[in-house]
């Protein structure tokens, strides 16, 4: 292969990288603690003992789950403005990566919840804790610890997932990375760059995340 | 007489259409401590779950200190009670499992202060000392730090009685205290108990250990089939069964 590397064109345009990078990892948390609240209460809702409410999450996690990210990114943005609501680009994306992870994070939490032995919720009632009480000290800090590794893998996953906001002009790193391609030809250049990128973020992702881990593990 | 710490009224508990209690009725007044025995799916660890409604129970009644644990009587109707009371009634008793269940999150220390703090509303500094108290007791103290992973099984039940026994209970309940521990941390956990005992603890206990039973009880209930087979001082129960099978069940049980 005859090629000439030339990454002048990305190194002088790496500042909107680097900002679109940044946009992409604020997005991420921001929708994923949303998602974690909304997971939380829907795996709660899977295994209530009501009928409805094992419905209704149900019906939420298989709808949403089906349903490819794009499509639910594009529907939020073109189709729900249709249908009066109205959303600014990266608040409609928040929106839909949040209900997005709150679908698979309800998953992961469940099963986390489904594996804690029930001893646990029943000493929580014998010392005079209420089910509320119980479920805050005790089984979701407990469930919690189990699904970190679970979590995090998500977590990364969710946060690759900020580059479909580029289909509805979000300013993060894939749609910069796709304007400076058009603009300077540099394709090789330019997208392994932006590849690199995503791969030493996760890298570092992934890394605090086995703190997070080895810090809250429970000794013995 | 005053008030009984416990009365068992009728107690009728059903799983599905299987009947497992089938009309108890047991009184215990301050500082008794009952043994239940029998052999399995006699109804014994059930009987014990309706004291502090783990279990609904559906017929009867199960009264702590006078107070009907679970439900109240609206003309002439059962009604549940409120979350809140059910859990305040709940504090009225204290509750050993076979599988200890401590919090493995939390030291053995916050495992006993965690319901004086949340529920008795006990400043920290005070549940600390309360708890610390209790740990030495059970010979637990220098141990306070560590987690329940780092516990053998017989330390682990020593923290979890210091735990139910903390929030100073009107009547301890004691579910096959020993079942899950090996031979050699068993003795250590019946003498924390049998302390309790000579200390003037009302205790309800469902127990596979007859020696044990026949030392620390002042009377011995036999189930089986889930009624009352047989009760009675431990002496009279345990040299003169009355009924065949309690006679069977004894031999069983190498007593």
């Amino acid at each position: 292969m005859d090629y000439d590397f030339n990454f002048a064109a990305v190194w002088r345009n790496f500042d909107l990288l680097l900002s679109g990078l940044g946009l992409g990892l604020v997005l991420a948390l921001v929708s994923i603690a949303i998602g974690c609240v909304i997971g939380l209460f829907t795996a709660f809702g899977m295994l209530s003992k009501h009928r409805l409410l094992r419905w209704a999450a149900h019906g939420y996690v298989s709808a949403i789950r089906n349903t490819p990210i794009l499509v639910l990114i594009l529907f939020t943005f073109f189709a729900l403005p249709q249908l009066g609501l109205r959303l600014g680009k990266i608040e409609s994306f928040i929106v839909t990566l949040a209900v997005y992870s709150g679908a698979y994070l309800t998953e992961v939490f469940r099963s986390g919840l489904v594996a804690l032995p029930p001893g646990l919720r029943e000493a929580g009632l014998t010392i005079g804790l209420t089910e509320l009480g119980t479920k805050v000290r005790i089984t979701i800090p407990i469930m919690f610890r189990n699904v970190l590794p679970a979590l995090g893998n998500n977590f990364i996953s969710l946060f690759k997932d900020t580059s479909l906001a580029a289909a509805i002009a979000v300013p993060e790193l894939t749609f910069h990375a796709r304007k400076i391609n058009v603009e300077t030809f540099r394709v090789i250049e330019t997208w392994l760059v932006a590849s690199l990128m995503y791969v030493f973020a996760c890298a570092i992702i992934a890394a605090l995340l086995r703190r997070v881990e080895r810090h809250l593990a429970i000794p013995g | 007489m005053s008030v009984p710490v416990l009365e068992i009224t009728n107690l009728h508990k059903r799983f599905g259409d299987v009947e497992v209690l089938k009309g108890i009725d047991l009184t215990m007044q301050r500082g008794d401590v009952v043994s239940l025995i029998g052999s399995s799916g006699s109804g014994k660890t059930t009987l014990l779950r309706c004291v502090n409604l783990l279990e609904d129970y559906e017929e009867g009644i199960v009264a702590v200190a006078g107070e009907q644990i679970g439900y109240r009587q609206q003309n002439g109707r059962r009604v549940r009670l409120r979350e809140r009371e059910i859990a305040r009634q709940r504090a009225m008793t204290g509750m050993t499992f076979q599988h200890f269940n401590l919090f493995p999150h939390m030291s053995a220390i916050r495992n006993v202060m965690l319901g004086l703090v949340r529920t008795r509303k006990m400043p920290k500094d005070e549940a600390y000392a309360t708890a610390e108290t209790w740990l030495d007791r059970v010979g637990m103290k220098d141990r306070k730090d560590h987690f329940p992973g780092q516990l053998s099984g017989g330390q682990q039940q020593r923290v979890a009685i210091a735990r139910a026994i903390a929030m100073n209970p009107e009547l301890m309940l004691f579910d096959e205290v020993t079942s899950a521990l090996d031979p050699e941390l068993v003795s250590e956990v019946l003498a924390v108990v049998k302390g309790l005992a000579a200390d003037g603890m009302t205790m309800l206990l469902v127990t596979h250990e007859m020696q044990f039973a026949h030392d620390v009880s002042d009377r011995v209930v036999f189930m089986q089939d889930g009624r009352i087979g047989e009760e009675g001082p431990p002496d009279t129960l345990f040299h003169n069964p009355k009924s065949e099978r309690l006679a069977a069940f004894l031999k069983s049980s190498k007593f």
